[in-house]
């Protein structure tokens, strides 16, 4: 029977992770996503798994380089700053076209910044943050019940693509309780890994894991694989909540946390007669180009709200093309901005005025 | 007939891209004789680094992963866990280990893993033109040492073996040289025995290997030996620092 | 008879194996250039290789091996 628990978001994804069949964990501590390092220490050996504190991020990261290139499911977490460190290896992981899963419990910046949630790592996530043309699929979870779908599915996609797989969650989601309902048992994605190195046995000749290619033809064809497996994820992997768009005066685009203070707003919004749709990207790559397009032609004008000064709009903005006004409404600092604050601005769009 | 003394099974056939008289071919053939000779190739799983030796998975006839300039602590760290029965092994060069990597080897050291490192110093970063390493010697020339190593603005070489011989975690250190035929013997004989500790899941081991590198040293082959012996050797010490006695 | 035997073609004329050879019966080959353009290593007189195998250790690019004399 599946099991209903109350747990803290950092939680849900250690344990996601566990039922997701990872059995090696390289981490680093960093605030606000350290619970799931703390998590991991007892829960991994208790399934005969691995979990190792590393030096850095950077060793972590590679320790996940060297784990996954042998074949295994690997998890790493960190927040920003902490991810930023990882970019290296994430681009290494990238080019030698190997599977990893790697969470961001974003905290705000720049620099050493604060740790109040945050969603300012958008354009790390989705943009690059490592060296060189290649992509991460990125999933933007709203509740614990997400952390657990999205970390579970985070694994099938990395395997399945041999590509990294960024949880991009917040402080504030990592460090809230709510229920979360488990199956009872998860069936992961049965991966072909007879390009890991396991050790030939003297079975088969050598496999070997690498991500450079001094023969620029070589490269190129490198690239040109990536590129044709970033479209095919374009096209098959797309995710997102829409809400309320038919006919709507206003469509808000926001992911995470973001998208749950919007469905208060909406109902506020409802109570005065202004009809307010939601546009919720779960995944934040691959973009979800199309249902935006779509919505621009039914709607007049859009809002993006991020807990950023202004990263996801201007994917909105591309998706959109000019066709219709797209406004961005956000906070920094790890402040949150307010139901009221938000339905203001929206009243302020349409040129509705205090009552 | 079969060759009585001829290239080891582990070693691929292509010729090496190394330079003339450099040692990473030396290298390369003695690890690879000692995989041959404990029976290791199929399953031993290798770490390439960065540096000259970047390309080395291809030299070799087991599986390796290529890590990240001064990574390769880490990733071996990682294909070991997953592995604990394979052998897993790191080959690093002296700017990949002791500058940008310190962390890793430290921390790989430190904890005891059961991997061994085979550390080629030879003073110098090779690949990228000769720039001054952490083992360069003072008054050493180099292109970013122009007029020698000035150890009041540039700092000292570091003994890498001596700083991971101080930790618990390291369980066999050696010092050896490549420069000639007696030494490399007994090169080969502590490559084996770092071999058989982490065979025998000990612990950390690690060879340090002094090497040349005559085409950055602007010196030929030959010379470049007799410079080793006489400036590397009296600064790097060989022996063995730690782990002498241990029955494996 | 055992011997050393120099594939020229993997040579890359360092010379290290000369300076190994106990019998001084190694050369660089200043008459020839291999593929790669090196003037590789040769035995200057064959007949008196003790096939000690120490060139074999002292060489870089698994250029020399010790066989049976005619089997090259």
């Amino acid at each position: 029977m599946p099991e209903k628990v109350l747990m803290k978001g950092n939680e849900v994804i250690a344990e996601a992770a566990i039922r997701a069949g990872c059995r090696h964990y390289f981490g680093y501590p960093i605030t606000p996503q350290s619970e799931i390092a703390n998590y991991l220490a007892w829960r991994m050996p208790a399934v005969g798994g691995v979990f190792l504190q590393a030096e850095s991020e950077i060793a972590a990261i590679n320790m996940v380089y060297g784990a996954s290139g042998a074949g295994a499911r690997v998890l790493t977490t960190s927040s920003s700053p902490g991810i930023s460190l990882k970019q290296e290896g994430i681009s290494y992981i990238a080019g030698a076209e190997i599977p990893a899963v790697i969470v961001n419990v974003m905290r705000c910046g720049p620099g050493l910044g604060g740790i109040m949630p945050a969603q300012s790592d958008y354009f790390q996530a989705v943009k690059g943050g490592g060296h060189g043309d290649y992509r991460n699929i990125a999933l933007a979870p709203y509740n614990a019940q997400e952390l657990y779908e999205l970390t579970v599915k985070a694994f099938d996609l990395a395997d399945k693509y041999r590509m990294t797989v960024m949880i991009m969650a917040d402080g504030a989601l990592g460090q809230m309780m709510e229920t979360v309902e488990f199956r009872d048992e998860e069936k992961p994605f049965e991966a072909d890994k007879s390009w890991a190195t396991t050790g030939t046995g003297m079975k088969r000749k050598k496999n070997y894991i690498t991500s450079i290619y001094i023969d620029p033809e070589e490269l190129e064809k490198l690239n040109n694989r990536l590129q044709a497996k970033y479209r095919t994820i374009e096209e098959n992997e797309v995710m997102y909540e829409e809400r309320d768009c038919e006919g709507a005066e206003i469509v808000v685009c926001a992911f995470g946390l973001a998208a749950r203070i919007v469905r208060n707003v909406m109902d506020m919004a409802a109570a005065e007669g202004i009809k307010v749709g939601l546009l919720r990207p779960v995944t934040l790559w691959p973009f979800p180009v199309k249902a935006i397009s779509d919505i621009a032609e039914k709607t007049d004008v859009l809002l993006s709200v991020e807990l950023n000064a202004g990263q996801m709009v201007e994917d909105v903005r591309l998706a959109v093309n000019g066709r219709k006004p797209v406004h961005f409404y956000g906070r920094t600092g790890g402040i949150l901005p307010t139901q009221n604050e938000i339905l203001e601005e929206i009243k302020r769009i349409l040129g509705r005025g205090n009552k | 007939m079969m060759p009585v003394m001829q290239s080891p099974r582990s070693l691929e056939k292509p010729t090496m891209h190394y330079c003339p008289g450099c040692s990473h071919g030396i290298a390369h053939r003695v690890v690879a004789e000692v995989i041959d000779e404990l029976g290791l190739e199929g399953n031993t799983i290798g770490v390439s680094s960065v540096g000259c030796s970047y390309n080395n998975y291809l030299y070799f006839t087991f599986d390796m992963q290529q890590a990240a300039h001064g990574r390769a602590p880490a990733v071996a760290t990682g294909i070991k866990r997953v592995h604990p029965e394979r052998t897993v092994f790191t080959y690093q060069g002296d700017g990949d280990l002791a500058a940008i990597g310190t962390a890793e080897i430290i921390h790989a050291a430190a904890r005891g893993e059961k991997i061994t490192t085979i550390f080629i110093n030879n003073t110098t970063y090779g690949m990228t033109s000769g720039q001054m390493a952490p083992t360069t010697l003072a008054g050493q020339v180099t292109t970013t040492s122009p007029a020698g190593r000035n150890t009041s603005t540039q700092g000292y070489p570091i003994r890498m073996s001596e700083v991971l011989a101080q930790l618990e975690g390291a369980v066999f250190i050696e010092r050896v040289s490549m420069h000639d035929v007696n030494h490399i013997i007994q090169a080969k004989r502590a490559i084996k025995k770092a071999f058989r500790v982490q065979m025998a899941g000990l612990g950390f081991s690690m060879v340090e290997v002094l090497s040349t590198c005559p085409t950055n040293w602007g010196l030929t082959p030959i010379k470049a030996v007799g410079w080793l012996e006489k400036n590397m050797m009296e600064y790097y010490k060989l022996g063995n620092l730690k782990g002498k006695d241990l029955e494996v | 008879m055992l011997r050393a035997v120099i594939y020229s073609e993997r040579c890359k004329g360092c010379g290290l194996c000369i300076a190994a050879c106990p019998k001084k019966i190694i050369a660089i080959n200043k008459s020839e250039f291999n593929q790669m353009g090196y003037n590789p290593s040769m035995l200057t007189d064959p007949g008196k290789c003790i096939a000690c195998g120490r060139c074999v250790i002292a060489c870089p690019d698994t250029a020399i091996e010790i066989k049976e004399a005619g089997d090259a």
